[in-house]
């Protein structure tokens, strides 16, 4: 005999597999329905409940259980509407009555690849140990034999450079009466004074609009009112063909990608620049997924974007893995870098943007030997995405610390440490501690850095963190409305409060850089390769990166 | 904090005036040793000034492996200075051989290019050097300052008054018309005769008092210049010296530009300088060499000019005055005082931050090149 409830659950999910489990107090809840409504994975519905309801009536306590039917909230067991764990249905529950959380024992990583479809997301590689920049100390203190600096007093100049230099024995001078000239006919190529932070390129398209608009005139600001001159990256996908003819452009870095997205826009507005780009940056590699293109889902691409892309809308715009035009880094590399010189008549620094490898000496070597590489970025594994495989952000990569410091020592011993500036992303102020991160990639060597997650995090509030909460970026249902490009979900975000937090991050890296190197002595330039300040617990890593142990 | 004392003058002098300047300013050092490079030599070796002197300390065994050495690369020794050490009835003790000695040249050189002589001169030197192994090793077998023509260097861990006296100063001394002595406090490193001051290389002298809070950078830069003096780094001041020897002799700049490759303009105090262009390009691609101090450093140039260059903020006191004919450029007023008592204090000079004061080889004036205004002024 058949029993009355079939026990065969093949397939079925119970909650304890999921990565946030959701906590909802039935007594609190009103029943308003804005959980539900508000959650972008529809993973929580109401529900038709029995609960069990104790009642007393009469003038002595003689309490009863009934057990009725009700409304209430139950979390689904679908694995393609997991809870994210984003808790915006605690934002909007006006009665604190719902709140998701993490799963340690989840079995997530085994049931999300349904459909034979690899799981996909945004964000970046979860894990929640230390890591290196976090681990590294300031340690060669200025005290009693000589004064240390006053960050309040005494003048910092928290500046970097962007563009290559020319060699010391290149340089155009003419010595006449006992005075140095320049011989105004030779070529220098351009160098940008910029702020050693620069926002790392997250595209119009991977952002919204309202996120986009937000940082665009928070870096505005910073240049015009702080005297703070922060670049930013515009990653692969172009620009407002308003702000391309804009005095604005000055504060932004073009990014070219493999797909070329946004370039016919960019070339169409050359003539009618007002200014200058502050750089052109050549993606060949991206720290979260290394040997991927740029990826910007179908759900993504809605008017606005596909205009400013020329393509049609709703279809997954992926962006090749490599150039296709690219043969060597000899040939089509370079040829890439001096077409790009050409076009800006050589007034603007061209350089490329690799993921952290093993294999990062050898382009480093073949760009110090080609005069037009203006620098070279290397993008860590802790990097983040918009959109990519789980596998590329989890397992491939390289971290920046070591790769960096490689690259760095690599540059001194051909004695070209100053001429290409080497600029370290990925992971940097993955905890918070931005100035930092940013200080101590500087020592190892790094010219200056690049943020983009913490840049969401701290300007916007972007959920995402590294027990992959949220990371919905892929698939435009950001529920803060930075990642998306439906309005119902960007109106969220308000840019002027966007640009506000983007100048308080940067005034703050400011005078916490000024706070880290002061007590080193260090004011009138920035302390880059100075990896004599310092020190880590870690023998293997004070060994690996050549700097001293402490403890 | 190191203490300095140079003394230019149109006459010979004895060492000895520094190391009583050094006694004033007893207080800043704290006797762990003294440096004296002597230049523009008088006495014995007067009639020498075109011979090399190769300046250092061996053991019998060092002195003969260097004797085969030398002898083998060609050099005749000329003439043998050493200090008369047994006339001493202090505390220190002799570590070995201190020698000057003045060598001709190999045959081959003799008629060579200025170019060539001192390629070779640095070449031996360093070999000499490579020779005795360092003291890392726990041998001093040969321990080389310097080998250059017409100029001496003496160093010895201990006060600087019972250096002289040790090296027999007082009752022989050495005579010259440019004298650097430097009274070590011995700070951040171990007693080290390579990490005391003053550092030659190649014509240029410099010590500097203060720490060099960008050593590590400065040392990679100039490390990696493919220049083969460019070694040691015992002291995070040595920079000082090679980065002047860089922009003198590598580049060619004039010695004014000293001050804008160890202390460059901001873009905005750069408007006064009929030079901006350059002194911009120069800021960005020896960016490297920039110090933030705090640093005091007096040299002497190839053609004799000494100088005194604060850094950016001015973290270090330093003081020149003197009269036609006799400067004494010193870390405080009272070692001034010792060795030109005479002169007019209100001429004295304390150079600021934007400040190079440079005095040239015949000790006439003082010229004072104030970097912001591009200004050259004059005091006599």
């Amino acid at each position: 005999m058949e029993s009355k409830t079939r026990l065969d659950v093949n397939g079925q999910l119970t909650l304890k597999e999921l990565p946030y489990i959701i906590h909802w107090d039935s007594d609190k809840c009103t029943r308003c329905g804005q959980c539900t409504s508000v959650c972008p994975q529809k993973a929580i519905e109401p529900a038709i409940l029995i609960q069990r309801l104790v009642t007393s009536e009469g003038p002595l306590p003689l309490p009863q259980a009934v057990r009725q039917v009700g409304q209430g909230i139950k979390q689904v067991t679908d694995i393609e509407r997991y809870c994210v764990g984003c808790a915006i249905c605690s934002q909007v529950c006006p009665n604190d009555a719902i709140f998701p959380e993490y799963n340690e024992s989840n079995k997530f990583a085994f049931h999300k690849n349904q459909g034979g479809t690899p799981y996909k997301r945004g964000g970046r590689r979860n894990s929640t140990e230390v890591s290196t920049l976090d681990k590294l100390k300031f340690t060669r203190i200025s005290m009693l034999t000589d004064p240390a600096l006053d960050a309040g007093r005494h003048e910092f100049h928290i500046r970097t450079l962007l563009g290559r230099n020319l060699a010391p024995g290149d340089m155009p001078l003419i010595i006449k009466d006992n005075e140095l000239g320049l011989d105004e006919t030779a070529f220098i190529p351009p160098v940008r004074e910029i702020f050693p932070i620069r926002i790392g390129g997250m595209s119009f398209g991977a952002l919204s609009p309202h996120m986009w608009e937000g940082l665009a005139m928070g870096v505005a600001y910073l240049n015009e009112v702080e005297n703070i001159p922060v670049v930013m990256c515009t990653g692969e996908g172009g620009m407002p063909p308003r702000l391309l003819k804009s005095r604005f452009l000055k504060y932004f870095i073009l990014q070219i990608a493999s797909g070329y997205f946004g370039w016919d826009e960019i070339i169409h507005a050359l003539p009618h620049m007002q200014e200058d780009p502050a750089a052109i940056e050549i993606k060949y590699g991206q720290g979260a997924k290394p040997g991927d293109g740029g990826l910007l889902m179908a759900f993504k691409v809605l008017d606005l974007i596909a205009k400013v892309r020329g393509v049609p809308m709703r279809v997954d715009l992926a962006s090749p893995p490599t150039h296709q035009t690219k043969y060597s880094i000899e040939e089509a590399v370079a040829k890439m870098m001096t077409s790009m010189s050409m076009a800006f008549d050589f007034r603007v620094p061209v350089y490329p943007k690799i993921s952290g490898t093993k294999t990062a000496t050898a382009v480093l070597n073949n760009l110090a030997r080609n005069p037009f590489a203006a620098a070279l970025t290397i993008d860590g594994e802790d990097g983040g995405t918009g959109a990519a495989y789980n596998v590329s952000l989890e397992k491939t990569g390289h971290p920046i610390a070591s790769n960096l410091r490689e690259c760095y020592l690599n540059l001194v011993k051909i004695g070209r440490q100053n001429e290409l500036p080497l600029f370290a992303a990925g992971g940097v102020g993955k905890t918070g501690s931005l100035a930092a991160n940013a200080a101590a990639l500087i020592m190892l060597g790094a010219s200056g850095v690049d943020c983009g997650k913490y840049i969401m995090q701290a300007a916007a509030g972007c959920l995402g963190d590294e027990r992959n909460r949220c990371n919905l970026c892929n698939i435009g249902r950001c529920p803060k409305g930075i990642t998306s490009q439906d309005p119902r979900l960007y109106r969220r975000l308000d840019p002027d409060k966007v640009a506000e937090r983007v100048v308080d991050i940067f005034k703050v890296a400011d005078s916490e850089m000024k706070k880290i190197f002061a007590p080193m002595g260090r004011s009138t330039q920035l302390p880059i390769g100075m990896s004599d300040g310092l020190s880590v617990s870690d023998k293997a890593i004070a060994e690996q990166l050549d700097i001293s142990y402490a403890c | 904090m190191c203490r300095l004392s140079a003394i230019i003058s149109d006459s010979y002098f004895s060492p000895m005036e520094n190391i009583m300047a050094l006694e004033t300013m007893k207080e800043g050092h704290d006797g762990s040793g003294l440096g004296l490079v002597l230049r523009d030599l008088g006495g014995e070796f007067q009639g020498l000034k075109e011979f090399p002197i190769l300046s250092g300390i061996s053991s019998k065994e060092g002195l003969r492996v260097m004797d085969e050495y030398m002898v083998k690369l060609g050099f005749k020794t000329k003439h043998l200075w050493n200090p008369r050490i047994k006339n001493y009835s202090g505390k220190m003790k002799a570590r070995g051989f201190y020698f000057a000695r003045s060598y001709e040249y190999p045959e081959w050189a003799e008629e060579a290019s200025p170019e060539t002589q001192s390629e070779l001169l640095t070449k031996t030197r360093l070999e000499l050097r490579d020779l005795g192994k360092g003291q890392d090793q726990g041998d001093d077998s040969i321990i080389i300052y310097s080998f250059w023509p017409d100029l001496i260097t003496l160093k010895e861990v201990g006060d600087p008054l019972d250096v002289g006296l040790f090296f027999g100063l007082d009752k022989k001394p050495l005579l010259a018309k440019n004298i650097f002595a430097q009274g070590r406090q011995n700070t951040n490193y171990a007693i080290n005769l390579y990490a005391c001051h003053p550092f030659f290389i190649e014509g240029f002298t410099t010590m500097t008092n203060g720490e060099n809070t960008a050593f590590v950078p400065i040392r990679e830069f100039l490390s990696s210049r493919g220049f083969p003096g460019y070694v040691g780094y015992r002291s995070d001041s040595e920079v000082f010296c090679h980065i002047l020897h860089y922009i003198r002799k590598e580049l060619k700049f004039p010695l004014k530009y000293y001050k804008d490759v160890i202390t460059p303009l901001f873009d905005r105090e750069m408007d006064k300088r009929s030079d901006k262009a350059a002194i911009e390009l120069i800021k960005r691609v020896l960016r490297p060499l920039t110090i933030d101090g705090p640093n005091c450093t007096i040299g002497t140039d190839i053609d004799g000019t000494v100088f005194m260059a604060q850094d950016s903020k001015k973290l270090r006191p330093g003081a020149i005055g003197g009269v036609p004919g006799k400067y004494a450029l010193m870390s405080e007023v009272c070692g001034v005082d010792t060795v030109v008592p005479e002169r007019d204090r209100s001429k004295d000079v304390f150079p600021m931050k934007y400040d190079m004061a440079m005095i040239e080889k015949d000790a006439k004036e003082i010229k004072i090149w104030n970097q912001k205004h591009g200004s050259m002024s004059t005091v006599n």
